[in-house]
Protein backbone atom coordinates (compact mmCIF):
# COMPACT_ATOMS: atom_id res chain seq x y z
CA UNK A 1 0.00 0.00 0.00
CA UNK A 2 2.94 2.19 1.04
CA UNK A 3 4.37 1.63 -2.13
CA UNK A 4 1.28 3.13 -4.27
CA UNK A 5 1.36 6.03 -2.40
CA UNK A 6 5.05 6.51 -3.21
CA UNK A 7 4.26 6.04 -7.26
CA UNK A 8 1.27 8.44 -6.62
CA UNK A 9 3.41 10.91 -4.79
CA UNK A 10 6.82 10.95 -6.78
CA UNK A 11 4.22 11.14 -10.09
CA UNK A 12 2.32 13.98 -9.00
CA UNK A 13 -0.65 12.89 -9.01
CA UNK A 14 -1.20 13.01 -4.79
CA UNK A 15 0.15 15.10 -2.42
CA UNK A 16 0.74 13.30 1.06
CA UNK A 17 -0.60 16.44 3.05
CA UNK A 18 -3.69 16.34 1.56
CA UNK A 19 -3.74 12.85 1.84
CA UNK A 20 -2.91 13.55 5.90
CA UNK A 21 -5.77 15.98 6.14
CA UNK A 22 -8.31 13.58 4.04
CA UNK A 23 -7.56 11.07 7.45
CA UNK A 24 -7.89 13.68 10.07
CA UNK A 25 -11.30 14.78 8.70
CA UNK A 26 -12.31 11.34 9.00
CA UNK A 27 -11.50 10.30 12.35
CA UNK A 28 -12.94 13.75 13.66
CA UNK A 29 -15.20 15.59 11.85
CA UNK A 30 -17.72 13.50 10.21
CA UNK A 31 -19.27 10.73 12.62
CA UNK A 32 -22.63 9.89 13.97
CA UNK A 33 -22.72 12.93 16.39
CA UNK A 34 -23.60 14.83 13.24
CA UNK A 35 -26.64 12.72 12.95
CA UNK A 36 -27.39 12.55 16.19
CA UNK A 37 -27.87 16.05 16.40
CA UNK A 38 -30.31 16.41 13.63
CA UNK A 39 -32.47 13.62 14.94
CA UNK A 40 -32.42 15.45 18.50
CA UNK A 41 -33.73 18.59 16.57
CA UNK A 42 -36.03 16.97 15.19
CA UNK A 43 -37.73 15.34 18.38
CA UNK A 44 -38.00 18.72 19.76
CA UNK A 45 -38.91 20.64 16.71
CA UNK A 46 -41.78 19.85 14.62
CA UNK A 47 -41.24 22.33 12.18
CA UNK A 48 -37.24 20.89 11.71
CA UNK A 49 -39.00 17.41 11.89
CA UNK A 50 -41.51 17.97 8.58
CA UNK A 51 -38.40 19.96 6.77
CA UNK A 52 -36.32 16.81 7.75
CA UNK A 53 -39.10 14.52 5.91
CA UNK A 54 -39.69 16.72 3.16
CA UNK A 55 -35.55 17.53 1.90
CA UNK A 56 -33.07 16.36 4.36
CA UNK A 57 -30.14 17.69 2.46
CA UNK A 58 -31.77 20.97 3.01
CA UNK A 59 -32.68 20.43 6.72
CA UNK A 60 -29.31 18.99 7.88
CA UNK A 61 -27.03 21.55 6.16
CA UNK A 62 -29.87 24.51 7.68
CA UNK A 63 -28.08 23.10 11.07
CA UNK A 64 -24.91 24.48 9.73
CA UNK A 65 -22.49 23.69 12.42
CA UNK A 66 -22.38 20.00 10.92
CA UNK A 67 -20.30 18.69 7.67
CA UNK A 68 -21.87 19.94 4.82
CA UNK A 69 -24.53 17.45 3.03
CA UNK A 70 -23.95 17.25 -0.40
CA UNK A 71 -26.97 15.60 -2.57
CA UNK A 72 -30.07 13.59 -1.88
CA UNK A 73 -30.58 12.96 1.69
CA UNK A 74 -33.50 10.84 2.79
CA UNK A 75 -35.16 10.80 6.00
CA UNK A 76 -37.07 7.59 6.88
CA UNK A 77 -39.29 8.08 10.27
CA UNK A 78 -39.64 4.86 12.12
CA UNK A 79 -43.07 4.64 13.53
CA UNK A 80 -45.00 2.03 16.01
CA UNK A 81 -46.55 0.71 12.77
CA UNK A 82 -43.19 0.68 10.37
CA UNK A 83 -39.63 0.11 10.74
CA UNK A 84 -36.73 1.46 8.23
CA UNK A 85 -33.86 -0.50 7.71
CA UNK A 86 -30.80 0.44 5.37
CA UNK A 87 -28.40 -1.67 3.71
CA UNK A 88 -26.27 -1.74 0.30
CA UNK A 89 -26.30 -4.92 -0.99
CA UNK A 90 -24.07 -4.20 -3.79
CA UNK A 91 -21.29 -2.40 -2.29
CA UNK A 92 -21.32 0.15 0.99
CA UNK A 93 -23.25 3.14 0.53
CA UNK A 94 -23.68 4.71 3.30
CA UNK A 95 -24.63 8.50 4.25
CA UNK A 96 -20.88 9.41 5.44
CA UNK A 97 -21.77 12.95 5.96
CA UNK A 98 -24.22 12.39 8.91
CA UNK A 99 -22.69 8.99 10.26
CA UNK A 100 -18.77 8.90 9.73
CA UNK A 101 -17.52 6.11 7.70
CA UNK A 102 -19.37 3.15 8.13
CA UNK A 103 -18.59 0.15 10.71
CA UNK A 104 -17.06 -3.08 8.82
CA UNK A 105 -20.45 -5.14 9.66
CA UNK A 106 -22.48 -2.52 7.62
CA UNK A 107 -20.01 -3.43 4.59
CA UNK A 108 -19.55 -7.07 5.43
CA UNK A 109 -20.71 -9.91 2.98
CA UNK A 110 -23.42 -11.36 6.12
CA UNK A 111 -24.87 -7.84 6.25
CA UNK A 112 -25.24 -6.94 2.85
CA UNK A 113 -26.64 -10.49 1.82
CA UNK A 114 -29.44 -10.76 4.78
CA UNK A 115 -30.16 -7.70 5.52
CA UNK A 116 -33.13 -7.79 2.31
CA UNK A 117 -33.87 -11.48 2.87
CA UNK A 118 -33.74 -11.96 6.47
CA UNK A 119 -34.31 -8.10 7.97
CA UNK A 120 -35.61 -10.32 11.57
CA UNK A 121 -32.95 -12.41 11.37
CA UNK A 122 -30.11 -9.41 11.10
CA UNK A 123 -32.55 -7.37 13.65
CA UNK A 124 -32.36 -10.40 16.21
CA UNK A 125 -28.25 -10.51 15.84
CA UNK A 126 -28.20 -6.68 16.86
CA UNK A 127 -30.67 -7.14 19.71
CA UNK A 128 -33.79 -5.63 18.37
CA UNK A 129 -36.97 -7.45 18.96
CA UNK A 130 -39.65 -5.23 17.58
CA UNK A 131 -43.61 -6.05 18.05
CA UNK A 132 -44.34 -8.75 15.99
CA UNK A 133 -47.22 -6.14 13.89
CA UNK A 134 -44.14 -4.21 12.73
CA UNK A 135 -43.85 -3.62 9.20
CA UNK A 136 -40.31 -4.14 8.13
CA UNK A 137 -39.17 -2.06 5.36
CA UNK A 138 -35.59 -2.44 3.94
CA UNK A 139 -34.35 0.45 1.49
CA UNK A 140 -31.19 -1.14 -0.52
CA UNK A 141 -29.27 2.31 -1.20
CA UNK A 142 -28.61 1.35 -4.94
CA UNK A 143 -28.37 4.76 -6.15
CA UNK A 144 -26.61 7.81 -5.17
CA UNK A 145 -29.80 9.04 -2.58
CA UNK A 146 -28.73 8.23 1.09
CA UNK A 147 -30.90 7.40 3.78
CA UNK A 148 -30.95 8.49 7.66
CA UNK A 149 -33.23 6.32 9.82
CA UNK A 150 -35.41 8.85 12.03
CA UNK A 151 -36.04 6.42 15.17
CA UNK A 152 -38.84 7.10 18.02
CA UNK A 153 -38.14 9.40 21.19
CA UNK A 154 -37.79 7.35 23.43
CA UNK A 155 -40.78 7.48 26.17
CA UNK A 156 -39.67 9.38 29.78
CA UNK A 157 -37.98 12.13 27.85
CA UNK A 158 -40.35 15.00 27.56
CA UNK A 159 -38.82 17.69 29.49
CA UNK A 160 -35.39 16.60 27.72
CA UNK A 161 -33.34 19.73 26.38
CA UNK A 162 -31.90 18.63 22.61
CA UNK A 163 -28.33 18.42 23.63
CA UNK A 164 -29.09 15.85 26.24
CA UNK A 165 -31.96 13.75 23.96
CA UNK A 166 -28.59 13.44 21.58
CA UNK A 167 -27.06 11.50 23.52
CA UNK A 168 -29.86 8.44 23.21
CA UNK A 169 -28.93 8.71 19.79
CA UNK A 170 -26.89 6.04 18.74
CA UNK A 171 -25.22 5.26 15.18
CA UNK A 172 -27.33 2.07 14.75
CA UNK A 173 -30.07 3.85 15.68
CA UNK A 174 -30.21 5.73 12.54
CA UNK A 175 -29.37 2.77 10.02
CA UNK A 176 -32.40 0.90 11.84
CA UNK A 177 -30.08 -2.36 13.74
CA UNK A 178 -30.90 -0.92 16.59
CA UNK A 179 -33.11 1.26 18.54
CA UNK A 180 -31.88 4.73 20.31
CA UNK A 181 -30.50 4.53 24.04
CA UNK A 182 -33.41 4.82 27.05
CA UNK A 183 -33.36 7.57 29.25
CA UNK A 184 -31.43 5.25 32.07
CA UNK A 185 -28.89 3.76 29.99
CA UNK A 186 -27.11 7.22 30.01
CA UNK A 187 -25.71 9.42 33.00
CA UNK A 188 -28.35 12.22 34.38
CA UNK B 1 -19.60 -6.87 -14.46
CA UNK B 2 -22.86 -7.26 -13.06
CA UNK B 3 -23.27 -10.67 -12.37
CA UNK B 4 -20.48 -10.96 -9.69
CA UNK B 5 -20.07 -11.84 -6.32
CA UNK B 6 -20.55 -7.88 -4.87
CA UNK B 7 -24.24 -8.49 -6.12
CA UNK B 8 -24.59 -10.24 -2.44
CA UNK B 9 -28.82 -9.27 -1.96
CA UNK B 10 -30.57 -12.92 -0.66
CA UNK B 11 -27.24 -14.81 -0.61
CA UNK B 12 -27.47 -17.76 1.89
CA UNK B 13 -24.24 -18.95 3.69
CA UNK B 14 -21.97 -16.05 5.07
CA UNK B 15 -23.16 -16.33 8.42
CA UNK B 16 -24.51 -14.31 11.48
CA UNK B 17 -23.34 -10.40 11.23
CA UNK B 18 -20.81 -9.80 13.78
CA UNK B 19 -20.52 -6.30 15.25
CA UNK B 20 -17.43 -4.82 16.69
CA UNK B 21 -17.60 -2.96 20.22
CA UNK B 22 -15.80 0.16 19.81
CA UNK B 23 -14.89 -0.04 16.47
CA UNK B 24 -12.25 2.46 15.69
CA UNK B 25 -12.49 4.71 12.14
CA UNK B 26 -9.33 2.69 10.43
CA UNK B 27 -8.38 -0.70 12.41
CA UNK B 28 -4.63 0.23 10.77
CA UNK B 29 -2.79 3.58 9.46
CA UNK B 30 -2.57 2.25 5.90
CA UNK B 31 -6.67 1.85 5.85
CA UNK B 32 -6.76 6.03 5.91
CA UNK B 33 -4.19 6.30 3.36
CA UNK B 34 -5.83 3.81 1.07
CA UNK B 35 -9.32 6.01 1.53
CA UNK B 36 -7.16 9.41 1.19
CA UNK B 37 -5.90 8.14 -2.20
CA UNK B 38 -9.21 7.15 -3.19
CA UNK B 39 -10.56 9.94 -2.56
CA UNK B 40 -7.68 11.77 -3.99
CA UNK B 41 -7.55 10.47 -7.25
CA UNK B 42 -11.01 10.58 -7.73
CA UNK B 43 -10.64 13.72 -7.60
CA UNK B 44 -8.82 14.26 -10.72
CA UNK B 45 -11.90 13.32 -12.44
CA UNK B 46 -11.22 10.86 -15.06
CA UNK B 47 -13.59 8.00 -13.38
CA UNK B 48 -16.63 8.84 -11.28
CA UNK B 49 -17.71 6.86 -8.25
CA UNK B 50 -19.09 4.24 -10.66
CA UNK B 51 -15.71 3.38 -12.47
CA UNK B 52 -14.12 3.04 -8.60
CA UNK B 53 -17.16 0.28 -7.96
CA UNK B 54 -16.63 -1.02 -11.52
CA UNK B 55 -12.59 -1.72 -10.81
CA UNK B 56 -14.28 -3.25 -7.35
CA UNK B 57 -16.77 -5.34 -9.10
CA UNK B 58 -14.32 -7.35 -11.64
CA UNK B 59 -11.94 -8.14 -8.75
CA UNK B 60 -12.03 -12.15 -9.24
CA UNK B 61 -14.58 -13.07 -6.69
CA UNK B 62 -12.40 -14.98 -4.76
CA UNK B 63 -9.85 -12.40 -3.89
CA UNK B 64 -12.99 -10.40 -3.90
CA UNK B 65 -14.07 -12.27 -0.47
CA UNK B 66 -10.92 -12.83 0.80
CA UNK B 67 -9.78 -8.71 0.41
CA UNK B 68 -11.10 -7.03 3.70
CA UNK B 69 -12.67 -3.87 2.82
CA UNK B 70 -9.64 -1.48 2.52
CA UNK B 71 -7.33 -4.02 0.55
CA UNK B 72 -10.36 -4.21 -1.74
CA UNK B 73 -10.23 -0.52 -1.94
CA UNK B 74 -6.38 -1.10 -2.78
CA UNK B 75 -6.79 -3.47 -5.49
CA UNK B 76 -8.98 -1.87 -7.21
CA UNK B 77 -7.53 1.50 -6.86
CA UNK B 78 -4.08 -0.20 -8.74
CA UNK B 79 -5.94 -1.65 -11.18
CA UNK B 80 -7.36 1.44 -12.16
CA UNK B 81 -4.27 3.71 -12.11
CA UNK B 82 -3.00 1.19 -14.42
CA UNK B 83 -5.97 0.98 -16.59
CA UNK B 84 -5.97 4.86 -17.01
CA UNK B 85 -2.32 4.31 -17.97
CA UNK B 86 -1.48 6.78 -15.07
CA UNK B 87 1.11 4.09 -13.56
CA UNK B 88 2.51 1.19 -15.29
CA UNK B 89 2.82 -2.38 -14.22
CA UNK B 90 6.20 -1.76 -13.70
CA UNK B 91 6.40 0.82 -11.53
CA UNK B 92 3.87 -0.88 -9.37
CA UNK B 93 6.08 -4.03 -9.56
CA UNK B 94 9.38 -2.06 -9.09
CA UNK B 95 7.44 0.03 -6.39
CA UNK B 96 8.51 3.41 -7.43
CA UNK B 97 8.16 5.86 -9.83
CA UNK B 98 10.37 5.02 -13.00
CA UNK B 99 8.80 7.92 -15.52
CA UNK B 100 7.33 11.56 -15.16
CA UNK B 101 3.50 11.25 -13.87
CA UNK B 102 1.19 12.35 -16.86
CA UNK B 103 -0.19 15.71 -16.46
CA UNK B 104 -3.71 15.63 -14.77
CA UNK B 105 -6.78 18.41 -15.17
CA UNK B 106 -6.92 18.75 -11.72
CA UNK B 107 -5.39 17.39 -7.95
CA UNK B 108 -6.56 17.18 -4.81
CA UNK B 109 -4.65 20.14 -2.65
CA UNK B 110 -4.90 20.07 0.90
CA UNK B 111 -6.69 23.75 0.54
CA UNK B 112 -9.50 21.86 -1.35
CA UNK B 113 -9.78 19.06 1.60
CA UNK B 114 -12.64 20.52 3.03
CA UNK B 115 -15.12 20.00 -0.17
CA UNK B 116 -13.91 16.09 -0.56
CA UNK B 117 -16.14 15.88 2.65
CA UNK B 118 -19.17 17.07 0.81
CA UNK B 119 -19.95 14.04 -1.84
CA UNK B 120 -20.86 15.51 -5.01
CA UNK B 121 -24.15 16.13 -6.31
CA UNK B 122 -25.75 13.40 -8.81
CA UNK B 123 -28.84 15.01 -9.91
CA UNK B 124 -29.33 16.42 -13.17
CA UNK B 125 -31.56 18.34 -15.27
CA UNK B 126 -34.53 15.88 -17.27
CA UNK B 127 -34.32 15.89 -20.88
CA UNK B 128 -37.08 14.15 -21.19
CA UNK B 129 -40.21 13.98 -19.26
CA UNK B 130 -40.57 10.55 -16.08
CA UNK B 131 -42.63 7.56 -17.99
CA UNK B 132 -43.70 6.59 -14.14
CA UNK B 133 -45.26 8.80 -11.21
CA UNK B 134 -45.98 7.16 -7.70
CA UNK B 135 -48.39 4.70 -7.33
CA UNK B 136 -47.62 2.99 -10.90
CA UNK B 137 -46.89 -0.88 -10.87
CA UNK B 138 -43.87 -1.59 -12.92
CA UNK B 139 -41.74 -4.58 -13.56
CA UNK B 140 -38.07 -4.36 -13.38
CA UNK B 141 -36.19 -5.58 -16.57
CA UNK B 142 -34.61 -9.14 -16.83
CA UNK B 143 -31.10 -7.78 -17.74
CA UNK B 144 -27.79 -9.33 -16.95
CA UNK B 145 -25.53 -6.76 -18.74
CA UNK B 146 -21.77 -8.02 -18.49
CA UNK B 147 -20.94 -3.80 -17.36
CA UNK B 148 -21.75 -2.35 -14.70
CA UNK B 149 -25.33 -1.98 -13.21
CA UNK B 150 -27.34 -1.00 -10.12
CA UNK B 151 -29.65 -3.16 -10.84
CA UNK B 152 -29.20 -5.81 -8.40
CA UNK B 153 -29.82 -9.86 -9.39
CA UNK B 154 -32.63 -10.75 -6.85
CA UNK B 155 -34.71 -7.47 -8.14
CA UNK B 156 -34.62 -8.32 -11.96
CA UNK B 157 -37.96 -9.26 -13.60
CA UNK B 158 -40.10 -8.48 -10.22
CA UNK B 159 -43.61 -6.27 -9.85
CA UNK B 160 -43.36 -3.67 -7.76
CA UNK B 161 -45.11 0.03 -7.58
CA UNK B 162 -43.61 3.42 -7.89
CA UNK B 163 -43.10 4.78 -4.24
CA UNK B 164 -41.22 8.47 -4.98
CA UNK B 165 -39.88 9.70 -8.47
CA UNK B 166 -36.91 11.13 -7.19
CA UNK B 167 -35.46 13.10 -10.09
CA UNK B 168 -32.80 13.24 -12.80
CA UNK B 169 -29.64 11.27 -11.43
CA UNK B 170 -26.51 10.35 -13.54
CA UNK B 171 -27.04 6.85 -14.80
CA UNK B 172 -24.39 4.67 -13.13
CA UNK B 173 -24.84 1.71 -16.49
CA UNK B 174 -23.14 4.02 -18.70
CA UNK B 175 -20.94 6.76 -16.39
CA UNK B 176 -18.86 3.59 -15.77
CA UNK B 177 -18.52 3.29 -19.50
CA UNK B 178 -17.25 7.02 -19.59
CA UNK B 179 -19.92 8.88 -19.71
CA UNK B 180 -20.09 10.87 -16.93
CA UNK B 181 -22.97 13.33 -17.66
CA UNK B 182 -25.94 11.42 -18.75
CA UNK B 183 -28.79 11.00 -16.24
CA UNK B 184 -31.93 8.98 -16.35
CA UNK B 185 -35.28 9.53 -13.68
CA UNK B 186 -34.48 7.76 -10.38
CA UNK B 187 -37.49 5.75 -8.81
CA UNK B 188 -38.10 4.50 -5.32
CA UNK B 189 -39.32 1.06 -5.97
CA UNK B 190 -41.06 -0.77 -3.75
CA UNK B 191 -41.30 -4.77 -3.43
CA UNK B 192 -43.18 -7.54 -1.25
CA UNK B 193 -40.65 -9.38 0.50
CA UNK B 194 -43.03 -12.42 -1.04
CA UNK B 195 -42.64 -11.39 -4.80
CA UNK B 196 -39.16 -11.06 -3.93
CA UNK B 197 -38.30 -14.73 -1.95
CA UNK B 198 -41.63 -16.33 -2.30
CA UNK B 199 -44.94 -17.13 -0.48
CA UNK B 200 -42.82 -18.24 2.68
CA UNK B 201 -41.87 -14.64 2.98
CA UNK B 202 -42.79 -12.67 5.47
CA UNK B 203 -46.02 -10.35 5.04
CA UNK B 204 -45.19 -7.51 6.96
CA UNK B 205 -41.64 -6.77 5.25
CA UNK B 206 -40.85 -5.31 2.23
CA UNK B 207 -37.74 -4.39 0.35
CA UNK B 208 -37.03 -1.14 -2.09
CA UNK B 209 -34.68 -0.02 -4.40
CA UNK B 210 -33.37 3.00 -5.92
CA UNK B 211 -34.23 2.49 -9.71
CA UNK B 212 -33.43 3.96 -12.72
CA UNK B 213 -35.88 4.12 -15.61
CA UNK B 214 -33.95 1.69 -18.13
CA UNK B 215 -34.23 -0.93 -15.13
CA UNK B 216 -38.39 -0.42 -15.59
CA UNK B 217 -41.22 -1.14 -18.00
CA UNK B 218 -45.04 -0.64 -17.25
CA UNK B 219 -46.82 -3.45 -15.59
Amino acid sequence: MRALETILTEKGYVDPAALDRIVEACETQIGPHNGARIVARAWVDPDFKKKLLEDATEAANSLGHISPVGSHLIALENTPQTHHLVVCTLCSCYPWEVLGLPPVWYKSAPYRSRAVIDPKGVLAEFGVALPPDTEIRIWDSTAETRFLVLPMRPPGTEDWTEERLAELVTRDSMVGTGLPKAPDEVTP
Amino acid sequence: MSNTIHDMGGMHGFGPVEVEANEPVFHEPWEGRVLAMQRSMGYTGLWTIDGGRHSLETLPPVTYLMASYYQRWFLGLEKRVVAFGLVGEDEIKAGRSLRPGRRLNRTLTVADVPNTTRRGNFERPAQAQAKFKAGDRVRTRNINPTTHTRLPRYARDKLGTVETVRGCHVYPDTAALGDHEHAEWLYTVVFTARELWGEAADALVKVSIEAFEPYLEPA
